[in-house]
């Protein structure tokens, strides 16, 4: 069966085909889809969750291969940071059943906090890494990355790229696929419980192991040499891979050397590829991976061979590359000469800039308002954190001072108040967020005595990545619906004398609610509650009457995508407003009305 | 066939359906396609491209510069944005029609899309259209994604036929919406003309 599918797709197909067992994972771009494929395709007798967050999702799938099943875990890159603490010692333990770590890294960065390199973690944990270059090969490669799994009884990661996420291609899928028998737990302290001991005699054993992956990575389909033996050769992997064939399209001769394993790095494969090779140019994003461990290789081996890359300023250190990235490089390397066959746009008109926005009638730029006006005039610092909220520091709301990872704004908020206690601090925390990495947070508020307003933005689903459900939706990937964990339950349990639910749409309630918060000491919480625009039905739509006068102060205040100038006056775009009626609260002449379902 | 489509716009516009429409319509036909779709941030309102590849030896996932056959430009100014992509002879279908965005109404420097059309046309070979027309026939734009496939259709330049495009529209539009999106598509292609 022919399946055009995402890379994230090819993915989740080629666990399944590969018998996974176990699926979990947190919402992350550009991993995402993985999960979702996997629900939306045959997967009977598969446990599918969107984990609390990846260290969860991580815990839960080390049980299934400590069973001897086979188990996924996808997370973008930045989780991995969170699920680095059982991973490090998984790493030492080992398994039984196949796991495959998914951490989906992201150059650019296109949709991320940092640029970091997940074939580093793979290093670091000292455990093997696959680097995909195509969706076709995704689907391929994350099934002999099962194998090598269990062949070698441990974790292995597998870091695609956005490019490779998120690109389509064509598999073929079987007919029939069914996940793997197992034989379950058997219980072994010796094996299974990490001691001092075990650390010890695993860290040697897997430096030993490693020496042979290696090896047997040296023999693999994915290092790969082409093209014809020259003094001047090209090494790349990932997309850069495919970029390059691009490029190298009309220069079938030039010797390209593919290294789909990076670590433990082929170091047999590398040698011999580099017989007969001067000079070499390494083709990859982010870290300069694999151009240090030919370097290493060139000096353990006493090889005389210039490698050019990140290094020497070659190839840029950060951001994505391109085939016309590389073509630059390759052409000045190869001393092949370029050749313009483009349109001249050196005279380009100046282009609109067009940052991403908190879509029309998002209920958080209510939210941001409501504390803005309650909170005018006074010291006060908003610490903002991660999801579509983080869109607030535009102007003109300009309601985000910090944000640094999920979860961070809570404590950093109490930090802030502990030394500047003049200052009211807020934390804005979306429900996923909350859920993810929020309530421990809440519990060291608490624990610490510490003055903050906790503001959590509860649209009923994780926005961000895609519309996840999560714990406070009621609603989980086994199809089920299942209790709700109620937010406001949660913060009262914790100890918090002051926790009040506002409809951020009604301007006056949420601003007096702020205010009320204001005066209080301790840990108080607001939860503004109203669904994400992309998850329920719009109201209607509003209309600007002729009262209007003019003044642009919806505009100014607000910066709704759905108001705009049109010769001069303010016009609301029919085809965005959801009637969510921030606007007409705000207009001093209430000239904004309407609203009615059409 | 051997054919470069380049789909761009702003986030929240339907680009990814017309895409998708294309990307199968020539899969139907016994082409092999790639593809690939900006997903992430820019969604909310930012700049978005779709990359449809159809051909043999296609390795980028992404249209090298200089290489599209056709760009379907949303937004005026999206067009010009990603004009670096278009081959020499290749042609622009571009919505006349402005996205604001939130920064410019606040800064208010008039941006109309006017003087990105008259660039377009200085520079390349292009077909005018404009959202609001279809805004005033169906009361709601939402159907320009499927109105300007008609355009790429109709233009002779996508290389696929208006039978698989069709077939696709069917396949991938809920009932209720069907035959208001056929009537798009049938005057995207009297639009072309
Ligand atoms: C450690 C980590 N995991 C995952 C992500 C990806 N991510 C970005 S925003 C977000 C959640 C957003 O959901 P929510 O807090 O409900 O806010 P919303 O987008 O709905 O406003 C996630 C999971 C991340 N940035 N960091
Ligand atoms: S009601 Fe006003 S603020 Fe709300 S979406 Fe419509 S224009 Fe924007
Ligand atoms: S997707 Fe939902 S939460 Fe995100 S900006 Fe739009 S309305 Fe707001």
């Amino acid at each position: 069966m022919k399946e055009y599918v995402m890379g994230n797709g090819a993915i989740a197909l080629g666990a399944l085909v590969a018998g996974v067992n176990v699926v979990t994972g947190y919402p992350g771009t550009p991993s995402s889809e993985i999960i979702e494929t996997i629900s939306k395709y045959s997967h009977e007798g598969v446990h599918l969750e969107w984990s609390v967050n990846e260290k969860a999702a991580m815990e839960v799938a080390t049980a299934a291969a400590y069973s001897g099943a086979r188990a996924l875990v996808t997370m973008k890159q930045v989780g991995l940071n969170v699920a680095s603490d059982p991973l490090m010692s998984l790493a030492y333990v080992g398994v039984k059943g196949g796991m495959v770590i998914v951490s989906a890294d992201d150059p650019g960065p296109i949709s991320s906090q940092t640029e970091q390199d997940t074939r580093r973690f793979a290093e670091f944990c000292r455990i093997p890494v696959f680097d995909p270059t195509s969706v076709e090969e995704a689907y391929e490669m994350i099934q002999e990355a099962f194998e090598y799994s269990e062949k070698y009884k441990t974790p292995v990661l597998f870091r695609p790229t956005t490019r490779v996420n998120h690109a389509y291609a064509s598999i073929e899928l079987p007919e029939n696929y069914a996940p793997k028998q197992y034989e379950g737990f058997i219980k072994d302290s010796k094996k299974w419980v990490i001691f001092p001991r075990l650390s010890y005699i695993n860290h040697g054993m897997i430096e030993n192991r490693n020496v042979e992956i290696g090896e047997d990575f040296s023999k693999s389909r994915y290092n790969i040499v082409e093209g014809k033996e020259c003094k001047k050769a090209v090494v790349a992997s990932g997309v850069s891979y495919a970029y390059t064939k691009e490029y190298l399209k009309n220069f079938k001769d030039i010797k390209l050397i593919k290294v789909g394993t990076p670590y433990p790095f082929p170091e047999s494969f590398m040698l011999q590829a580099l017989e007969g090779v001067e000079e070499v140019i390494v083709l990859e994003e982010l870290s300069p991976f694999i151009e240090e461990n030919i370097l290493k290789i060139i000096g353990k081996h006493h090889l005389s061979v210039k490698v050019s890359g990140k290094l020497n300023g070659k190839v840029p250190h950060n951001g994505e590359n391109s085939t016309n990235l590389l073509a630059g490089i390759l052409s000045e390397f190869l001393e092949i000469p370029m050749q313009e066959t483009g349109i001249d746009i050196t005279d380009m008109p100046n282009l609109p800039v067009r940052p991403p926005v908190l879509c029309a009638g998002c209920p958080h730029r209510a939210s941001f308002y409501a504390v803005k006006q309650a909170m005018k005039g006074q010291k006060s610092y908003f610490c903002g954190d991660i999801g579509c909220y983080t869109l607030g520091n535009a102007m003109p709301l300009d309601m985000v001072d910090t944000c640094l990872c999920m979860g961070a704004g809570v404590n950093m908020a109490q930090g802030f108040n502990w030394v500047e206690s003049d200052a009211t601090t807020f934390a804005f925390v979306g429900d996923s967020t909350f859920f993810a990495s929020g309530i421990t947070g809440v519990v060291n508020g608490v624990y610490n005595n510490a003055n903050m307003i906790l503001c959590i933005l509860d649209n009923s689903t994780t926005a961000m990545t895609g519309h996840q459900p999560h714990p406070g939706t009621g609603r989980n990937m086994m199809g089920n619906v299942v209790d709700k964990v109620d937010i406001a339950k949660v913060l009262e349990g914790i100890g918090l004398k002051k926790v009040v639910t506002v409809n951020p749409l009604n301007l006056e309630e949420s601003v007096n609610a702020v205010k009320e918060c204001a005066s209080l000491s301790g840990v108080k919480a607001i939860i503004f509650k109203s669904p994400c625009i992309a998850i329920t039905k719009p109201t209607g739509k509003m209309d600007i009457n002729e009262k209007c006068i003019s003044c642009k102060k919806c505009i100014r205040e607000i910066g709704c995508p759905a108001l705009i100038i049109e010769d001069g006056k303010v016009v609301i775009d029919r085809n965005l407003c959801t009637g969510c009626g921030l606007c007409s609260q705000i207009c001093p002449v209430k000239a904004i009305g309407g609203a009615s379902n059409e | 066939m051997n054919k470069d489509i380049m789909i761009c716009g702003v986030g929240g516009q339907g680009t990814v359906l017309a895409s998708k429409i294309i990307a199968a319509a020539a899969m139907d036909e016994g082409n092999t396609v790639h593809s690939a779709e900006t997903i992430g941030m820019a969604q909310r309102g930012g700049s978005v491209t779709s990359h449809v590849r159809v051909g043999e030896e296609i390795y980028s996932p992404l249209i090298p510069f200089a290489n599209a056959d056709i760009i379907l430009a949303f937004e005026p100014a999206e067009a010009v944005r990603n004009l670096v992509y278009l081959k020499k002879d290749g042609m622009v279908i571009v919505n006349s029609d402005p996205t604001k965005p939130v920064t410019e109404s606040l800064q208010n420097t008039g941006y109309d899309g006017k003087e990105m059309i008259e660039y377009l046309k200085k520079k390349c070979n292009c077909i005018v259209v404009s959202s609001e027309k279809i805004y005033e026939k169906f009361g709601s734009s939402k159907f320009f994604n499927i109105a300007i496939l008609g355009v790429a259709v109709g233009s002779g330049r996508l290389g696929i036929s208006e039978e698989a495009v069709k077939a696709q529209i069917e396949k991938r539009i809920p009932v209720k919406f069907l035959e208001a999106n056929m009537e798009a598509f049938k005057m995207g292609i009297e639009l072309s003309k």
